[in-house]
């Protein structure tokens, strides 16, 4: 620990120097870090998986790479995203540095265990990246048997074991997340006094603690038949393939909400924020999270209405699914009566808020359609499908994570980053997503199937609309990843509360020092409490 | 929604309507539309509206105090789930029209194979990746594949069915309109994925039966239901007129065989193949577990033939004391 | 996993984030618990694949579970039962300070244990001599469908072998555990990590308590 005197305050970024204070930190907001260093490489890898995706969409013949490698290259977009990118990104990066802070605690409850999932989550990415530099995988991220099982001829084990290690890292942040918020919360932190943004990290952890170990488990079942061609899933064998689909989806549909509930908690603390205004009907938006994420583990079925399964099983799980849209329509209605008579900045996190709230209703409306069994037969399996959860995941997730960075960027650095190029990236990321993403609504219910290599010409005017919008979309992506390193270096100082916003994380300076405040916070007033903040600058 | 067929269709923009079904699936996706639309823009609206109505003036400004309104919050839960079971049951009923054949459907059958569609005509004659069909006629399709899940899709008919490894699954359409439609295979199959599709040749009638009438492309001829079943020596313990061995097969079809645990099983296309395939599995009441299994002996394509043919076996005369050396099988196959 | 709990005479094993001993203790147990959840919810993935598959070919899985070894499985229920015993015991006794106690019934409870997997060792080459270990040389001579009694003994093997997999885990974890007390590491104000493993040992008892009647004693009587 080397001694640096001067002018600058001790923060936990220069409490200690060199690389193995990083490696070795047991400080959740450094872990943070090292979640986000992870999380954006793998992301980069998928989307770049994504752009060739797109140059070989757009055009009807198969012509630029072979079907195998078109195969694997969806395959690995959507394993990279979705298990190393969007079911970490949130709850690693932004909830590992803030759930501390939000609740007035020193650190994560287990700071050993934090580290430890972390090392776990790069093992994992290490072996689908071993995988992947062997040839890759061509299952698609759904791993269907008994294709995935007896048929394929690629680096399925490797993978399903990178996502298997990686299901450990997920556990494990879920049970810190849980332990933390349970037992650590300052005094007078109520739970009805907690920002809404641990409540949705909590109803997430909860999915991460109970159906991660049932995707475990069939990984397991996957690798037993593959490896030791013992009949599991295969029929030849003696197995069924759709008990399979049954385990996988009974973690991957609550999945979704993993990915896109620690959003919706982005995106309330972000709306009360820049509206200045306590969150309308704060009990229900809570609820709402947990509601979600319990409805989550009871609607799997509806991705199988025409796998088939009983025709009465489709009916029952199409009836549960109608449920789980009554609290995402809750909460969309009270962000927007949020706004109502609030003090309305357009800052660059609050742009990324209003476009998660458009793009989140379009996917989570026509997440309805897709539970509409008599449109669903016909939809199921196409470019619809991807158009949807698309703009659940990327429209939603990835726009509360972007949003989140933004707004708690100078907690997190110290520093603010240049608003003319955020507020043009926010915008580029708006028009490309949906230049990109509105067409395959259109794609779907002509008819184009997903996973497809070629298809045939008369889809492509849209599939060239797509394709356009998907470069508008990538450069409105690298855009950020410019300044906001350019701002760690010359971005201008951060105050301690640069938005005027309220929580316990904006009360502790920027960035905060290692063990984050320098008197534990008490707490005596409920959350989004911007009238109290009113008065007590007036008195100042 | 405009229901102008001649303006939708002429855009590349909206799959053709060539089926009964296609009528229905658009409507109701024309009314989640419309839902979807409505609450998108009264959302987007709204959004828009506030903030710019309620724009931060002054930079120490906060918005006014917040009052939990019970009744709003009951009112945004109930309308949209009211709306939502609206769509529940018109989505069930839709399904339920989508996988109940009507009784006069005739029987098709489909194999999927990475990566291609095989079809058979109840005639007999067979095709790959395409299917001739009639104009006006219900279709049932019973398929089944050999290798991985595909699944049968046809976007003109609106009709889809994953294709299962092992076991039957059905579909059915009747088409309404003559023309060419693309099939395509929904459920992602390995390397050739996109190019296992086909077209369905919809036909009037009468070129539907002239077409039949020619000759079949020089595919080599399969063996027929009957010839299988004597193949593989069916014939010496499921004969017509003794049921000391086998239960007789005549007419056994759509009925429920009581087995020997008691419970009832229905005899359809699935029992068929299980007792072929894995006979000791549900044994009927009375008999021993004497069938060998022919597992790994009798391919998809000769299960359908022999289910086929034991389809077509009509009960004999009545009671099955009574021999029925006499009575032809109504051969399906060719 | 269980704690962060460090022996530390001076902080009596505080961790800087926790402002009391109390809340330290109350979060490791709260971690144990949900970290048990994760394992029932692991389980029971298996189980809910043994019943979908039982119902699909009862007839092999009855015929499969009349293979396998009564006796030795009720032995071998009983020895778990008695490990439990000896791990309550084991808690008792570093709560009362009693620190020779601890070790020997820690000991014992890894001998016990050791006992079971011990049994299960013979049971596995029984069934290896008799070819129902499915593969290539898995042999059926009976009248129900190969595949339907080879599943029954997928599921048995990866149900019995995975239940055995946490056994060996919870025997190493004992083993570094008696050694630690031995060392006297434990108190009667600082035993968060013995009540820890016990709850883990205790578990994985009852996970023996629903495979046990499962896989040997459904359909037998039928």
């Amino acid at each position: 620990m080397s001694e640096r005197q001067g002018p600058r305050r001790q923060h936990y970024l220069n409490a200690t120097w060199g690389l193995k204070s990083w490696l070795l930190t047991k400080d959740h907001k450094r872990i943070a870090i090292l979640y986000l260093l992870g999380i954006t490489v793998f992301f980069f890898i998928g989307g770049l998986f994504a752009v060739l995706i797109r140059l070989e969409l757009a055009t009807p013949a198969g012509d630029m790479v072979q079907p195998d490698t078109y195969n694997r290259l969806f395959t690995m977009h959507g394993v990279m995203m979705i298990f190393f990118f969007l079911i970490p990104s949130i709850p690693a990066v932004l909830g590992n540095f803030l759930i501390p802070l939000m609740i007035g605690a020193k650190d994560l409850a287990f700071p050993k265990l934090n580290l430890a999932s972390w090392y776990i989550y790069m093992l994992g990415g290490s072996f689908a990246l071993w995988a992947m530099f062997n040839g890759g995988v061509d299952t698609g991220w759904t791993f269907y048997t008994p294709f995935s099982t007896t048929f394929s001829n690629s680096y399925v084990i490797a993978t399903a074991l990178g996502i298997f290690i990686l299901g450990f890292s997920s556990i494990l942040t879920g049970l810190n997340f849980v332990v933390t918020i349970h037992r650590m919360r300052a005094p007078g932190l109520t739970w009805f006094r907690l920002p809404l943004f641990v409540w949705a990290q909590y109803a997430t952890s909860l999915i991460q603690i109970l159906g991660t170990p049932v995707l475990a488990v069939t990984i397991l079942l996957v690798a037993a038949e593959r490896l030791l061609h013992i009949g599991i899933f295969d029929p030849a064998l003696g197995g069924d393939p759709v008990l399979f689909q049954h385990l996988f989806w009974f973690y991957s549909h609550p999945a979704v909400y993993i990915m896109v509930l620690p959003s919706m908690g982005v995106i309330s603390e972000l709306i009360t924020a820049f509206a200045r205004k306590r969150i309308f009907g704060y009990q229900f938006v809570a609820f709402a999270s947990i509601a979600i994420a319990v409805l989550g583990f009871l609607v799997w079925g509806h991705h199988m209405f025409v796998s088939s399964q009983s025709v009465y099983a489709g009916v029952v799980f199409s009836f549960l699914s109608m449920f789980v849209a009554v609290p995402s329509a809750v909460k969309v209605f009270n962000w927007t009566a949020t706004l109502y008579q609030g003090s309305i900045s357009w800052d660059t996190p609050m742009l990324y808020a209003l476009g998660f709230i458009g793009l989140f209703t379009i996917g989570g409306l026509t997440g309805v359609m897709l539970s509409t069994l008599g449109i669903d037969i016909h939809v199921h399996d196409t470019y619809f499908v991807v158009a949807h959860f698309h703009y659940i995941m990327v429209g939603g997730a990835i726009m509360g994570y972007l949003g989140g960075l933004h707004f708690w960027w100078p907690k997190i650095t110290g520093r603010l980053y240049p608003v003319f190029w955020s507020k043009l990236s926010a915008l580029m990321i708006f028009v490309g997503f949906n230049l990109t993403f509105f067409p395959q609504f259109l794609l779907g219910y002509m008819g184009m199937p997903r996973r497809y290599h070629a298809y045939p010409e008369e889809f492509q005017v849209l599939n060239v609309m797509s394709s356009a919008g998907a470069t508008i979309l990538g450069v409105g992506y690298l855009i950020p990843m410019i300044y906001f390193v350019w701002s760690m270096r010359y971005g201008e100082r951060a105050s301690s509360n640069p938005w005027g916003a309220v929580g316990l994380e904006w009360e502790t300076t920027s960035p905060p020092p290692s063990h984050n405040f320098l008197e534990p916070p008490t707490v005596d007033h409920e959350a989004y409490d911007y009238v109290r903040r009113a008065q007590e600058q007036r008195v100042a | 929604m405009n229901q102008g067929k001649g303006f939708w269709e002429s855009l590349p923009l909206f799959p053709e309507r060539a089926s009964t079904l296609a009528s229905e699936v658009d409507t109701l996706y024309f009314f989640t539309v419309a839902v979807a639309i409505f609450f998108s823009l009264l959302v987007a609206a709204l959004v828009l509206y506030f903030a710019v109505r309620y724009r931060r003036r002054h930079p120490n400004e906060v918005g006014q105090p917040e009052k939990t309104i019970t009744w709003l919050e009951i009112t945004w839960s109930v309308i949209p789930f009211l709306i939502l079971m609206v769509m529940f049951v018109w989505g069930a009923k839709v399904f339920f029209i989508a996988f109940r054949p009507p009784s006069n459907a005739v029987e098709y059958y489909v194999v999927g194979k990475q990566w291609m569609w095989k079809f058979q005509h109840p005639q007999g004659k067979r095709e790959i990746n395409d299917l001739h069909v009639p104009v006006g006629q219900p279709i049932k399709l019973t398929m089944t594949s050999e290798d991985v899940i595909h699944s049968f899709f046809v976007p003109a008919f609106r009709i889809k069915a994953d294709v299962l490894p092992g076991r039957y699954t059905t579909a059915w359409f009747e088409a309404t309109k003559a023309g060419a439609y693309h099939i395509f295979c929904a459920e992602y199959c390995g390397t050739e994925h996109s190019r296992m599709g086909g077209t369905i040749h919809v036909m009037e009638p009468r070129d539907y039966e002239a077409w039949l009438e020619q000759d079949a492309p020089t595919d080599e001829r399969l063996l027929s239901g009957e010839e299988l079943f004597a193949k593989y020596v069916c014939n010496t313990c499921h004969y017509p007129d003794s049921s000391a061995r086998a239960p007789i097969l005549y007419g056994i079809f759509g009925e429920q065989a009581e087995l020997a645990d008691g419970s009832r099983v229905l005899v359809d296309e699935n029992y068929l193949r299980e007792s072929i395939l894995n006979p000791t599995a549900k044994i009927v009441a009375g008999y021993q577990a004497l069938m060998p299994t022919y597992q790994g002996q009798v391919g998809e394509e000769e299960l359908i033939q022999l289910i086929a043919y034991i389809k077509g076996l009509e009960p004999a005369g009545g009671g099955e004391q009574t021999a029925s050396g006499g009575s032809t099988a109504q051969e399906t196959a060719p | 996993m269980i704690s962060d709990a460090k022996p530390d005479r001076q902080t009596w094993g505080l961790d800087h984030q926790f402002d009391s001993v109390d809340q330290q203790r109350e979060s490791s147990f709260l971690g144990m618990w949900i970290f048990l959840v994760t394992e029932i919810m692991f389980f029971g993935g298996l189980f809910a694949t043994y019943i979908v598959y039982r119902g699909q070919n009862t007839d092999g899985f009855v015929a499969g579970s009349h293979e396998l070894d009564i006796t030795l499985g009720a032995v071998n229920t009983a020895v778990l039962i008695g490990s439990s015993l000896t791990m309550a015991l084991a808690v008792w006794a570093a709560q009362t300070d009693r620190r020779k106690a601890t070790v020997w019934f820690i000991l014992a409870t890894i001998l016990l244990g050791g006992v079971f997997l011990g049994v299960k060792v013979v049971e596995y080459g029984a069934k290896f001599e008799h070819h129902l270990v499915p593969g290539p040389e898995f042999h059926w001579p009976g009248p129900e469908k190969t595949e339907s009694v080879q599943m029954f003994f997928n599921l048995y093997f990866l149900m019995t072998g995975l239940h055995a997999l946490h056994m060996i885990i919870g025997i190493g974890i004992l083993a570094v555990l008696a050694w630690l007390a031995w060392r006297g590491v434990f108190s009667a104000s600082n035993h968060n990590l013995v009540e820890g493993v016990g709850l883990y040992w205790h578990f994985v008892d009852i996970v023996w308590i629903f495979l046990f009647p499962l896989l040997y004693l459904l359909g037998r009587s039928g």
